[in-house]
């Protein structure tokens, strides 16, 4: 199976600090992905060059065939960032229904879309709220909801359950599955162990560096550990010795 | 339509900002008041003291308004010293002298034409001379005169601030990047931007406008609509150079920053202070979309032209506009390549 993303090579510098380092990944259609690293590492970075708002230095991003950055892509791709990009003065629901304009849902499909993924994300009873009275964790989930609007073949969330309290934070990834097993392939960032273990494959990052890839088992297993955060440490050691 | 998006979310946004649309639409409009009613004063009569002067030449100077006070000559230099007189004039003999306080050239002025019309009085054989005026009239005073640049200088102002930190927050809460990870293109963003803002500006071109034609009585000889048209480019001027200069700055602190370096130096060179004689002065001015447009609003206001005749102000404002609006669609690739 030919991979759905392909990074070759990227390298990222600001000004003279190397932030990526010469990293390759190769992620399937329709797989769970996880960058996993401590804050730092290079993941939003990482993740920006994914979806093109940032230029990498040296090196190739290919989605679905095609080199990123692209327009047409862009509509495939729902996008999470880290901190909530999201217009407070309006209300959610207004929020919604510019970004569905963005992504040209038509009106009649816009209203089922905006309940549809506002009951995923829990908020269907404040979308008439101003988000100035949204708290972090509700935010959060905001901007989830606006990455899932257009049904995009792609989800790229970074951090997306920081702030969220546990019981909505496995509601979020059960439903992260579900688009899964829709076909949405999932690229999603943590510095959380637990929540790296959901995914099917994960890249460690540190310092820019991809120091191991692969699935959680098989990390652990090569890594002679019991954990991933053992794993993780494994791995950074071997790097740097 | 993707525009049409942005344009309908600015609307929305700055309807729920009521004291950002007080700024933008009363706050001009207390100030041209307050310095309509700064300069729209009478003329100023001037104090003279005067020592061994005839009575009819006192008499005359007293028809002119002035304030006449017969005092010795110690008298008139400690009430000069004391400032409660503006001039001292001595008649002695064939000689008359005069003595100006000459601090306030307003004073020093009003003084000089007190006793230019006195003395024209006392000697009916100087050339008598009948005065008409092309344009404006002996009631033009300093609000008339500079009020055209004062309306285009606080258009560019206001819009400047507003626009300017706006869009400036858009790239500091991230949402200008958020917009970037759709398929918007650079334009679009720049064109929604301009344009939603674009119905505030009309608006608030109306208001400034009306308010000053019809409220301040401010002289107007022009049409009005062609007044609606020039505070209208220079406002999108405004608009489009301080979206394209919130790319350079960090924070808001950063956006006032341009205040002092980019708007206020475009007042010295908009046509308030005559600066005709020396060439390079008026070589910045060249640069300036304030100067065009306050020409454009003086021309109109003040001597009635039609549109036609400032045809040229009309293009270099467009021009400075479309420059910024270029420029700023490229400062977006900082974000996004494509």
């Amino acid at each position: 199976m030919s991979s759905f993303i392909s990074l070759n090579g990227i390298q990222k510098s600001f000004k003279d600090e190397t932030v990526i380092k010469n990293v390759d990944l190769a992620i399937p259609r329709g797989q769970l992905f996880g960058l996993l690293g401590p804050s730092g590492s290079g993941k939003t970075t990482l993740v920006k060059i994914i979806i093109g708002l940032l230029n990498p230095t040296k090196g190739t991003v290919h989605i679905d065939n095609q080199t990123m950055p692209s327009l047409k892509l862009m509509q495939e791709i729902g996008y999470m960032a880290q901190s909530d990009a999201l217009y407070s003065e309006l209300t959610a629901k207004e929020n919604l229904q510019f970004f569905a304009s963005i992504y040209g849902i038509p009106k009649k499909k816009q209203k089922q879309r905006i309940q549809e993924v506002a009951k995923i994300v829990d908020l269907t009873d404040h979308l008439d709220k101003t988000l100035e009275h949204y708290s972090g964790g509700m935010k959060r989930r905001m901007s989830l909801a606006v990455a899932l609007l257009h049904q995009p073949k792609l989800l790229i969330l970074d951090e997306p359950t920081v702030g969220i309290d546990p019981v909505l934070r496995a509601s979020i990834w059960q439903d992260l599955k579900k688009l899964q097993q829709q076909g949405t392939t999932i690229i999603v960032t943590t510095h959380v162990m637990d929540e790296a273990e959901k995914c099917d494959n994960l890249a460690m990052l540190r310092d820019g560096y991809v120091i191991a890839q692969g699935s959680p088992e098989q990390l652990i297993e090569k890594s002679n550990t019991e954990t991933l955060e053992e794993a993780f440490l494994h791995y950074g050691k071997i790097t740097y010795e | 339509m993707r525009v049409r998006a942005i344009i309908k979310r600015i609307v929305q946004q700055f309807l729920r900002d009521k004291r950002s649309i007080a700024l933008m639409m009363v706050a001009p409009l207390l100030v041209m008041t307050l310095l309509w009613l700064v300069l729209d004063l009478e003329q100023y009569d001037p104090a003279i003291a005067v020592t061994d002067v005839p009575v009819q030449m006192q008499d005359l100077l007293e028809e002119q308004d002035a304030t006449v006070e017969e005092m010795s000559s110690a008298e008139a230099e400690e009430a000069l010293q004391d400032k409660t007189v503006d001039a001292h004039l001595i008649w002695d003999q064939d000689q008359v002298k005069l003595t100006l306080e000459g601090s306030d050239p307003t004073a020093s002025s009003a003084v000089q034409q007190v006793l230019n019309q006195a003395s024209k009085q006392m000697n009916p054989n100087t050339l008598n001379m009948e005065v008409n005026f092309l344009h404006g009239s002996t009631d033009l005073n300093l609000f008339d005169n500079i009020g055209p640049v004062l309306i285009g200088f606080f258009v560019f102002f206001f819009v400047f601030i507003i626009g300017g930190v706006s869009f400036l927050r858009e790239r500091t809460q991230g949402t200008l990047e958020r917009i970037l990870a759709t398929p918007l293109r650079r334009w679009e963003i720049v064109i929604g931007y301009l344009s939603g803002f674009g119905i505030f500006i009309i608006l608030q071109s109306i208001i400034i406008a009306t308010f000053s034609i019809y409220v301040l009585d401010i002289y107007m000889e022009g049409a009005f609509w062609s007044v609606l048209v020039i505070t209208f480019l220079l406002a999108i001027a405004a608009l489009s150079l301080a979206t394209l200069l919130s790319a350079f700055a960090k924070n808001e602190f950063q956006m006032f920053q341009f205040i002092p370096v980019v708007i206020v130096p475009q007042v010295f060179f908009s046509g308030i202070f005559h600066i005709e004689s020396v060439g390079w002065l008026e070589a910045i001015g060249k640069i300036m979309p304030l100067t065009y447009g306050a020409d454009a609003l003086k021309e109109i206001m003040i001597r009635g032209q039609e549109l036609s005749a400032v045809l040229v102000d009309v293009w270099v404002l467009i021009g400075f506009s479309l420059a910024f609006i270029l420029l700023n669609i490229l400062a977006l690739k900082q974000h996004r390549k494509l």
